[in-house]
Parts: structure tokens; C-alpha cells; sequence
């Protein structure tokens, strides 16, 4: 049975003042022994807590920081002060082990630096490696790895929602997303035969061609994928919830942004048009008919608002992408590239020198360098390669944009309070295998 | 809430400038410059020692005292707009005798120019270049990653400590070609380290100077510590 608690009388309070400095007035309450107690107010001003900061440590194993990043964050009560990142946790020394490997031994090492854009980021490899060979693919697999990248951009930015979300306190919007991306996995599964870790191309080429009737599979996954966007749409943009979490987050100005070389999302989300599909253009992205959504106040509400509509303008591009989707072989014509086909190989001596020589000794570039840059889902990720006119480059580096979108943070979350630090991190969208390599 | 939100494309600040195509063709050495190449060469004379164009690129090979003031130049002359430092690496070749560069990589998101920037490093002198991050807030991680993994010292970063290994890492630095693939210590004392490691010291004395956080630890580290040992991550 709950206490009863009755007002009987008013006591003068012993530690309180009124407004005129007399001893405040406040009520005797009986417990249930009858014995009266006066009821103390609480003073009027909280102690000052400014001088003890707080040092918290989140990670490098919690959930929210999407990997194994550590953040540890100097706290002013519940207010960020400071915060020192820690990366490292995943270093694989991706870019040490691609000097021992032949050029088309490291595209599966770019699966798995940035693994929910693996299938974009073998196209990027293979783009820098063909700029090194000075070789342009043909016309079929052009058009082939923009339908790949595309598909790509819309997993992880799928992933992104849904984490988000989760990270936010939303969880239906995450099985929607998941739900989705299952279907762009089961596509590439048809595709190249893995879902995760691609390893789709080849310098001079792919792996595979599309199978018979791929396209429709996209085409039906392309008309009905604006429902799911719509939804979510429905579900975030004008929740109440929603925009409480994340408006007025980690605000970055255009020329903050363009000097903390932030890309992708973050940086147009700042209202800065860069996108290197359009500046930069790769693959004649500069044929495809498509905008770039740019934000205007450089918060996480805005970077979630390009995200979304860079998912719409992902699915006109693939649109665009299977209508032109032109016939001929997908492969280069260069026995210095390509392995001949498995029967060739066994049968015909040239072959058989050809694919001898590829296998044991692997293509040779001429002395040079290139760098190659694409617009991943993340931002500018760029490959820079040298070589000294060996099989294996001399140096193979990745330019990730999660690594230097992720430097700004100690910016951003500044200010905030630590339940923004969540949030804030969330709409960074950082793929920790990216940030470590 | 979609208010100020839009669909726009801005592009670039010239607007006469033509629409940038997917380059095809590109020729393994020559071909055009880009513009600021030149324009570098006529103001800096002969701290820009060579301008390289190789697969459509142009790299400028500069001497390593004048780094900063070119790329200051780049950055500030309204002309030039250098604004984005897409990234800065190092390289060492096969053959050691060969200089170590170091690599920047600017694009001027205005004029969509893209440009490298090299400065070589003989071996015989202490490998230095002064840090862009008075320009470049973008050098902070990408200048300490360079070091952890190269060794290059960028003077006048605020804060040069490595970023990928950990702080205690000593088999010196792994992206150098004398590193071997399976690092400096034998397996043995690579775990032997690893066990040796003290796990309650995460926090560095920078972090653990944060208010009361260091007479929270318990007393017998606190002990270690002022006795000298440091901390870990």
C-alpha cells in the first residue's frame, strides 16, 4: 500500500529564505508514525559541479561508435569539453601488403577495407590500375561498374539509415533498410557469386558479365525500391523525435568543411556542390542525367536529408544505366591483361604462354603514377598508385574519406551534449575497416 | 523540414569553364599541363625544380623549403583557390637509394583543377617537411598517419604522435621499405610484448590530466606512474 502523505501545516524552514531574506515557509507532512516533518525545499541554485570534468571513455567495443573507434571525452556535466579520438584498433597494413601483390591480387583487399562499398571500391582499384596501363574498358563494362558502384552507394547508405536510426532510437526504419539491402546483396550474389566481399573486377574488365534476365531482377528492384525511401521518408523526416536528435548537430560552414577536406554527404550537406561524378568525372558519369542534393545548414538532420535524396538520384542513375546497357564483350582485347579463356589455354601454345606468363608473373605497367579518385558513398576515396614498372605496384595508397571525415568529430561534438556525441558520429558514416586498413 | 533543402548543382566558380568529360586516352608522359604549373615556375623560379605530367596528371617537384610557401600560394592566391587537400603520403622506392617523396594532393574545387605536389627527401639528412595544418585542418590525421608510417617528421604539426600503431609501438615504421612484411620482432617477442602490456593503462597523460581522473586509477598505478612508466593506450 503507497504511503499517504496529507499537508497538515506549514513549518519555517531552517536552511531556506524567501524573496525578502525571511526563513522560507514550507509544509510539515506527517509519515506514518504521525511524527511531523517539515519538508525542505531543494536550493535554489545547484552546486557548482564546473570545476570537476569528467573523463569518459566510450569504445573502443561499444556498439554506437560503429566499429572499434575509442572516443574519450572531456565532460563539463553532461556537455562535451574536448574530445580525443583513437583509430587503430583495425590496422591491417592493407597498403604494406598490396606492394607484395600483383594488381589483381589486391582488389580483394579492397573488399575489405571499406566493406559495405566493396563492389565500388574494386571499380575504383581497377580504374587506377587501368589509368596505369594506360588501357580504357569497353563500352559494356563502363556501364557495367556504374550500375555496380550505384548499387553500392545504395547498400551503404541503406546501412547508414538503418544504424542511425538504431543509434538515434528508432528501430523500424532499420529492418526496412535491411530488409532492402538483403535484396541489392541477393542481386550481386547473382552477379559475382559473393555478397560481401566482391572482388567483381579486373584490370582491363570483370569477373563476370550479368547473367540472363540480371537486368530485370534490377528493374523491378529499382521500381519498387522508391516505396522504402518513401516510407522512411514518411516514418523520419518530420518525426518530432527525429528532428529534435539531430537538427543543430555538429554544424559544419562550407569553408570549415572544405578546410577539414570533408567529402561526400558531410561536405554537400554543408552546401558545398562537390561531388567528383561531377567535377572529376569517371566512367561518363558526365552522361547521366543527375542532380546533386546539397543542404544547407551543415547538420546531421541535413546530412540525413542527402543521404536520402542521394538514394533517389542513385536509382535514376541506374535507370539510366540499364536502358543503355550496350552489348560487346566486357573484357579488353589484351592477352598482356586478360587470361585466356580456360580451353584456349589447354589447347593453344600462345594461350597457354599467355596465361602462364599472367599468372606467374602478372601484368607489368610502365614507370608512372596515377591517382584515381571516385565519389564513394562516403566521400572522395581516392587510390594512388606508383609504379617502377614491376607487377607490383611500389606503393599502393588509399585515400580514405571516413579517415578524414572522421578527424573533424573533435570539432563537432564539441559543445554538444554526450547523447549528441551518438548522433553525431552516426551521421559521419564511418566504415572503421576504411579508417584503419 | 525540407525547407531549406535543395536540389542544386552548383558547379564550378568559372562558369564558362567547359563540362569536365571522363578522360580517355590519356598519353603515358606529356600532354597539357595544368595551368598553375606554369604560373608556379614564373613565381617561384627555381624552388619549382620540375614539372612532371605523366598519365594526364601534373606533379610539381619542388624543393622542400619552399613547400609551404608554394602551397600557401596555391591555397590563397584567388587565382590559383587550391582549397581541398585531397591527401598527403609519402613514398619510398625499391631501390633504396632513390629519395623518399612526399606527396601532396590539392584540388581547387573552384576551377576543378587537380594538382600534385612533391617534395623529394635525400636519406642523409633527418626526413622533415614543415606541416600544411596552418592552411590545411585536413593535414591534422593525414600528417601524423605519414609519420607513423614513414617517419617523416611534419614540423610544425600541433600534435605529431602516431596515429595507427600505438604509442609504445618500437619496431620503427612500418610503411618504410627496410620494414619486413611480418614486422621487426620475432612472434615470440611480439606476444611476449603484447603480454607484458598493462591493460589498465589506456589513458595517456594528457587524457588522464583531464580533472580527477588520475587519483581515481588505483593506488598502485599511480605509484608506477609517477615512478616514471607510461602510460598506453
Amino acid at each position: 500500500m503507497a504511503t499517504q502523505k496529507r499537508t497538515v501545516e506549514v513549518a519555517l524552514s531552517t536552511t531556506g529564505v524567501d524573496a525578502q531574506g525571511n526563513p522560507q515557509r514550507v509544509p510539515l507532512v506527517t509519515a506514518d508514525d504521525g511524527t511531523a516533518v517539515a519538508v525542505e525545499a531543494p536550493p535554489a541554485v545547484e552546486p557548482d559541479l564546473a570545476a570537476e570534468h569528467m573523463l569518459i571513455n566510450i569504445g573502443p567495443q561499444h556498439p554506437a561508435t560503429h566499429g572499434v573507434l575509442r572516443l574519450v571525452l572531456e565532460l563539463d556535466g553532461e556537455t562535451v569539453v574536448r574530445c580525443i579520438p583513437h583509430v587503430g584498433y583495425l590496422h591491417c597494413g592493407f597498403e604494406k601488403i598490396g606492394e607484395y601483390r600483383q594488381y589483381n591480387q589486391i582488389i580483394p583487399w579492397t573488399d575489405r577495407e571499406d566493406y559495405l562499398n566493396s563492389i565500388g571500391n574494386n571499380c575504383a582499384f581497377s580504374l587506377g590500375a587501368e589509368r596505369l596501363f594506360g588501357i580504357d574498358v569497353t563500352e559494356r563494362c563502363t556501364v557495367l561498374r556504374v550500375i555496380a558502384m550505384e548499387l553500392s552507394r545504395i547498400i551503404s547508405h541503406l546501412v547508414w539509415l538503418g544504424t542511425t536510426c538504431i543509434d538515434i532510437g528508432a528501430f523500424t526504419p532499420f529492418l526496412w533498410s535491411f530488409q532492402r539491402r538483403e535484396q541489392v546483396y541477393d542481386l550481386l550474389e547473382a552477379w559475382v557469386g559473393a555478397r560481401l566481399t566482391t572482388t567483381a573486377t579486373r584490370v582491363g574488365g570483370m569477373a563476370a558479365d550479368i547473367p540472363d534476365g540480371w537486368l530485370d531482377g534490377l528493374r523491378s528492384f529499382v521500381r519498387s525500391f522508391p516505396s522504402t525511401i518513401d516510407e522512411c521518408d514518411r516514418m523520419l523526416t518530420k518525426n518530432a523525435i527525429w528532428v529534435g536528435r539531430t537538427v543543430g548537430l555538429g554544424v559544419m560552414t562550407p569553408d570549415e568543411a572544405v578546410n577539414y577536406g570533408l567529402s561526400g554527404p558531410m561536405l554537400r550537406a554543408s552546401g558545398v556542390a562537390y561531388d567528383v561524378r561531377k567535377d572529376f568525372p569517371y566512367l561518363d558519369y558526365e552522361t547521366y542525367d543527375f542532380d546533386v542534393p546539397v543542404g544547407t545548414n551543415g547538420d546531421v538532420y541535413d546530412r540525413y536529408l542527402v543521404r536520402m535524396e542521394e538514394l533517389r538520384q542513385s536509382l535514376r542513375i541506374l535507370e539510366q544505366a540499364a536502358n543503355r546497357l550496350p552489348d560487346g564483350p566486357v573484357n579488353v582485347d589484351d592477352p598482356r591483361l586478360i587470361l585466356p579463356p580456360k580451353s584456349k589455354a589447354t589447347s593453344e601454345m600462345e594461350s597457354m604462354i599467355h596465361h602462364f606468363k599472367l599468372v606467374m608473373e602478372g601484368p607489368r605497367p610502365p614507370i608512372g603514377e596515377a591517382y584515381v579518385a571516385i565519389e564513394s558513398p562516403k566521400g572522395e576515396k581516392g587510390y594512388y598508385m606508383v609504379s617502377d614498372g614491376t607487377s607490383k605496384p611500389v606503393r599502393w595508397r588509399i585515400r580514405p574519406p571516413s579517415f578524414v571525415n572522421l578527424s573533424a568529430i573533435s570539432k563537432m561534438v564539441e559543445g554538444h551534449l554526450l547523447s549528441d556525441v551518438i548522433a553525431i558520429n552516426a551521421s559521419i558514416d564511418i566504415v572503421m575497416g576504411e579508417i584503419d586498413r | 523540414m525540407t525547407g531549406p533543402f535543395e536540389i542544386q548543382y552548383a558547379g564550378s566558380a568559372d562558369q564558362g569553364a567547359p563540362v569536365p568529360v571522363t578522360p580517355k586516352q590519356v598519353p603515358h608522359r606529356g600532354g597539357a599541363a595544368n595551368l598553375s604549373a606554369a604560373e608556379l615556375q614564373a613565381r617561384f623560379g627555381a624552388a619549382v625544380r620540375r614539372v612532371e605530367v605523366v598519365w594526364g596528371e601534373t606533379t610539381v617537384i619542388v624543393a622542400p623549403e619552399a613547400v609551404l610557401d608554394i602551397i600557401r600560394w596555391l591555397h590563397d592566391d584567388p587565382s590559383q583557390r587550391y582549397d581541398y587537400l585531397s591527401d598527403v603520403t609519402g613514398v619510398e622506392f625499391r631501390d633504396l637509394e632513390l629519395p623518399i617523396e612526399v606527396v601532396w594532393h590539392l584540388r581547387s574545387l573552384p576551377y576543378r583543377r587537380f594538382l600534385r605536389v612533391k617534395v623529394q627527401l635525400t636519406k642523409n639528412r633527418p626526413l622533415e617537411v614543415p606541416s600544411v595544418w596552418s592552411i590545411y585542418k585536413s593535414a591534422d590525421w593525414l600528417e601524423r598517419e605519414c609519420y607513423d608510417m614513414f617517419g617523416i617528421r611534419f614540423v610544425g604539426h600541433p600534435d605529431l604522435r602516431r596515429i595507427l600503431m600505438w604509442e609504445q609501438y618500437r619496431e620503427g615504421f612500418p610503411l618504410r621499405k627496410d620494414f619486413p612484411l611480418r614486422g621487426r620482432f620475432s612472434r615470440a617477442e611480439q606476444l611476449r610484448q603484447a603480454l607484458a602490456a598493462n591493460p589498465e593503462a589506456r589513458y595517456s597523460m594528457e587524457e588522464l590530466s583531464i580533472a580527477d581522473a588520475f587519483e581515481d586509477l588505483p593506488s598502485d598505478m599511480r605509484q608506477r606512474l609517477r615512478g616514471g612508466e607510461r602510460t598506453g593506450e
